[in-house]
């Protein structure tokens, strides 16, 4: 676990750096989503239907955007910068040549993208509060569930990026994977829009727990979710988290160390 | 007491699918020595290293490095090695400067310790001007300083060079064979890893010759070439292929103390304690070579003698 600090810092001190260009994507980006999609389609919604899910639709949509883009953010970091730690810049090997493990590396880089998750959607927070977007206290809670959401992709896709020579799959994965995860996962609009034949995709997506979960946390309504499903979402979150990070010390292990 | 040696491999083996990388090797390196595997491309030198420097298990065999089992205590050995790859492994977004800060810190130095290091070391490679510049732009000479700076950043006991000085140029070269006999006066032990015959000859006090993972020859240099070859060689270079045949039956038996003779692509070389007197025979044997080169047998030739093939091969 010292170890996994030690790369963290690594990652915190190249961040101090290049953080203006990955505010752009990962707190620009979202907060132009939610003016655009949240505050100005929105508005057209209300008018027109009243309400979503019981919802102002600028309330419905702020949690889908920032579990939505939590997970963008978590997905991304386990493609491409994982690849020049393994095999483009190869600074993980230089890593593993030192008491850090290999399972340190693993760790160290997944924490570090919870603790920019946690970054971002406070940033997100702040700005749909301000417009109003955020009904209860209980949104704080939003922080730490966008955080579980990241990683819930981070830890998987790292482990997977590990076992990779090259970079490949990675636009697969973005453009079937990700994109129509963000999109049809009760983000726009509740799951009951979709076909029914379709609905148990999205529930087989972390994404949609992380969404259900933070819909009940931002509206600050417990009984959005009720108790025993806002359990089982945090369950699958933490079973994802876990699987990824028992198979990603192991591929990083196989990575570095063979 | 004699002192413990620093590596000490018995059977060493490793195994990857159905291919031997390293096939049951038997070595020690002693406390301030320079140690070298020197061998051919795919010899299995980097896998040895690689097993030395606790980053790849071993399949077999008995490994002890500093007196601890990698297997064990991979990280408590590691703590204490320093390790220049072959592969450039710098981190491509740091500074040179915050690449020796970061790299420390992976040890858990503390920051005022790395410091002082870090400007000491800097100066030791002559980097001191670049510490602001990326690694990016850096000359590949100045990379490998680096690497090699960033390898002493926790005063390691032993440093494991893996081919230091391959692809760089012959004045970059110089400069890191002269940082590593520095490091050698200090007592600094090293164990590296190359397939120029010179660096090996230049470098080390003892070291293995590698063949298809197995070691097939040990000694210092001058032991090696005393022991499988003769004092001198004589090359002879043909310009055709028939002039080469046309030679090679004259040259075999020339006596004057020729002891072995080999074809090597366009040339013969004739082993021999005298190479003039053996190249005067061929030359009275009536061979008539385009060009007649006289030279003192190298650790080239140990490994031609025992191989039949060249390192370059």
């Amino acid at each position: 676990m010292a170890d996994a600090l030690r790369v963290f810092e690594r990652e915190a001190v190249v961040f101090r750096r290049v953080w203006r260009g990955s505010i752009v994507s990962t707190v620009v980006t979202p907060i132009l989503f939610l003016a655009g999609i949240g505050v100005g389609l929105g508005g057209l919604i209300d008018e027109r239907s009243g309400a979503v899910d019981g919802l102002s639709y600028l309330d419905f949509v702020v949690p889908g955007l920032l579990a939505g883009s939590a997970m963008q953010l978590g997905a991304f970091s386990g493609l491409w910068s994982v690849m020049i730690g393994t095999t483009w810049g190869r600074y993980f090997h230089g890593m593993a040549a030192t008491p850090i493990t290999p399972g340190g590396v693993y760790g160290g880089y997944v924490l570090w993208v919870g603790v920019r998750a946690a970054g971002s959607a406070s940033a997100f927070l702040l700005a749909a509060a301000l417009v109003g977007g955020v009904p209860s206290w209980w949104g704080v809670l939003g922080v730490p569930i966008a955080t579980l959401t990241a990683l819930s992709f981070t830890a998987p896709i790292t482990a997977f990026t590990a076992a990779q020579e090259h970079d490949q799959a990675f636009p697969v994965i973005v453009r079937l994977g990700i994109m129509p995860l963000f999109l049809f996962s009760a983000t726009f609009f509740p799951l009951d829009q979709l076909p029914s034949w379709l609905r148990p995709l999205a529930w087989a997506s972390p994404l949609w727990h992380g969404v259900e979960l933070m819909r009940a946390a931002t509206v600050g309504r417990l009984s959005y979710v009720g108790v025993g499903d806002a359990a089982l979402h945090l369950a699958v979150l933490a079973a994802v988290i876990g699987a990824g990070w028992a198979v990603g010390v192991r591929t990083m292990t196989r990575k570095l160390a063979a | 007491m004699p002192l413990e040696p620093l590596v000490a491999g018995r059977g060493l083996t490793k195994q990857f699918r159905d291919f031997t990388a390293v096939d049951g090797i038997d070595f020690t390196v002693e406390p301030g020595e320079t140690f070298g595997f020197l061998g051919p491309n795919g010899a299995g030198k980097t896998t040895a290293m690689r097993m030395i420097g606790c980053v790849s298990p071993r399949s077999g065999g008995d490994l002890r490095v500093l007196g601890m089992d990698p297997e064990v205590d991979g990280a408590r050995i590691r703590a204490r090695l320093g390790v220049v790859p072959q592969q450039d492994t710098l981190d491509s977004d740091l500074t040179v400067w915050d690449n020796l800060v970061i790299y420390g810190r992976y040890f858990g130095l503390p920051r005022s310790v790395i410091k002082t290091r870090a400007k000491e070391l800097l100066e030791f490679v002559q980097l001191t001007e670049r510490r602001s510049s990326k690694v990016d732009p850096l000359s590949g000479g100045m990379k490998r300083r680096l690497t090699i700076a960033r390898a002493l950043i926790n005063q390691p006991e032993l440093i494991l060079l893996d081919e230091p000085t391959t692809g760089l140029d012959p004045q970059a070269r110089h400069l890191v064979w002269e940082r590593l006999w520095q490091l050698k006066a200090q007592g600094v032990t090293q164990v590296l890893t190359t397939h120029y015959m010179d660096e090996a000859e230049q470098l080390c006090d003892r070291l293995v010759i590698m063949d298809r993972g197995r070691i097939v020859a040990e000694g210092s240099p001058r032991e090696l070439i005393e022991t499988h070859a003769t004092r001198e060689v004589v090359e002879l270079r043909f310009d055709t292929a028939e002039a080469r045949a046309a030679a090679l039956p004259k040259v075999e038996s020339l006596g004057v103390g020729v002891q072995r003779v080999e074809q090597v692509g366009d040339r013969i070389l004739l082993y021999a304690p005298d190479g003039e007197k053996a190249s005067d025979a061929a030359g009275a044997a009536g061979v008539s070579a385009s060009a007649v080169l006289v030279r003192r047998a190298s650790l080239e030739d140990v490994f031609l003698m025992l191989t039949g093939r060249t390192l370059e091969d």
